[in-house]
């Protein structure tokens, strides 16, 4: 095969004056013919990493739906043990989150020093505020015995007597236990995988709080904070659905405590 | 030879940039749907709608709406490459497969007629 026959070449000269930053350090990598190239690619690829995430959680999912389609009345009650209002809260943390670092995103394409460090600011706040708030629910499912495999008592009427008339509706209604159990394992798994992804999108943001503070994005370079912000956004997605699957399972009890 | 101001324009050309109050509208929609999500788990639509799972298709039906919110605008997805939309849609069209075969085994393992090993030697 010649050369002239592969349409796959590409005779295009790269630009002889690539793009800078301030500093002259050239934005635009060799191996790319010109920026918006690199900006595909680096997209692209952040994509490609989702899938892999959205598959990820994916699995997790698809466990819970068997599980929940086998055990329908375990799940309702377990979903009754943690509290609806918190989930509530926490999903509009996280929305408010994600429109902060959406507008941080915006700041840095205008290259707005000023505005991006305070809204990647507010959006560390606010995912520190998520992860504050899931702590608070999960130190109370510990002390309620809700926490299978470190504290499981909730059943147990020897660790707390007053649940006798919650462990005889149990018994009446043909539900196992463990099969609540089994809820609250994966209310544990999902909520804990989706929290290390908090820590891992919090620990992004503060990187790039620190690089924006030092005028490293607001010179053009300003792609980092954008796919960042896609991490982040799709944290944010995978909450979307976890709230109405573990909190709202059989609809919201009032008159119980919000917290 | 282009100065330095050109090559900047150059480097915010190459992408778009949303305005400020497209993110604001997809906010509100996305608090909007929230707190209607709460509201819709506080009725019980099996007895009203004579269906058993419609809390949970309501529910997951807001949820849908929010996630192509999030990732047609707040991810740009609306606004990126035909490939880079390819590659998010590809996510969910695994996650169906995932779902479709899972779901195709449990759901179906009592359509078969038990056959026991009695039946087959005829004892």
């Amino acid at each position: 095969m010649t050369a002239e026959s592969n349409t796959l070449t590409v005779d295009k000269v790269p630009a002889s004056d690539p793009p800078s930053d301030s500093s002259g350090q050239h934005l635009l990598h060799h191996h790319f013919d010109d920026m918006a190239q690199q900006r595909e690619c680096n997209t692209l690829m952040m994509w490609a990493f989702l899938v892999t995430e959205i598959m990820m959680f994916g699995g997790l999912f698809c466990a819970y739906a068997v599980y929940r389609w086998s055990y329908p009345h375990a799940f309702a009650i377990g979903s009754h043990h943690i509290k609806w209002f918190m989930g509530s809260l926490n999903t509009g943390v996280l929305l408010v989150s994600s429109l902060t670092m959406a507008m941080a995103v915006h700041s840095a394409a205008l290259r707005n020093k000023k505005r991006l460090v305070t809204y990647l600011a507010l959006t560390l706040v606010l995912g520190w505020a998520f992860i504050g708030i899931k702590g608070i629910e999960w130190t109370q499912d510990y002390h309620e015995g809700l926490m299978p495999g470190i504290a499981w008592n909730y059943y147990d009427t020897t660790v707390h007597p007053h649940h006798t008339e919650e462990v005889q509706k149990l018994a009446d209604a043909g539900v196992s236990p463990n099969a609540v159990k089994m809820f609250m394992v994966f209310y544990f798994f999902m909520t804990g995988l989706h929290g290390i992804h908090m820590i891992i999108g919090l620990t992004l943001v503060t990187i790039l709080l620190v690089m924006a503070s030092r005028g490293k994005f607001t010179n053009g370079n300003d792609q980092p904070v954008e796919i960042s912000g896609l991490y982040w956004h799709l944290i944010d997605i995978i909450w979307i659905f976890l709230f109405p699957l573990l909190y709202l399972v059989s609809g919201i009890k009032l008159g119980g405590p919000l917290w | 030879m282009q100065t330095a101001h050109e090559s900047d324009l150059e480097v915010i050309e190459s992408h778009h940039i949303i305005p400020v109050g497209v993110y604001m509208k997809v906010f509100g929609a996305l608090m909007v749907l929230l707190v209607v999500t709460v509201l819709a788990a506080m009725e019980d639509f099996s007895v009203r709608l004579h269906w058993g799972p419609a809390n949970i298709v309501i529910a997951m039906a807001i949820a849908i709406v929010k996630a192509a919110l999030v990732i047609l605008f707040f991810m740009h997805v609306r606004y990126s490459s035909r490939l880079t939309q390819f590659f998010a849609a590809i996510a969910f069209l695994f996650l169906g497969v995932m779902f479709f075969f899972t779901f195709g085994d449990y759901m179906s393992r009592n359509w078969i007629p038990q056959v026991s090993a009695f039946n087959i030697t005829g004892r």
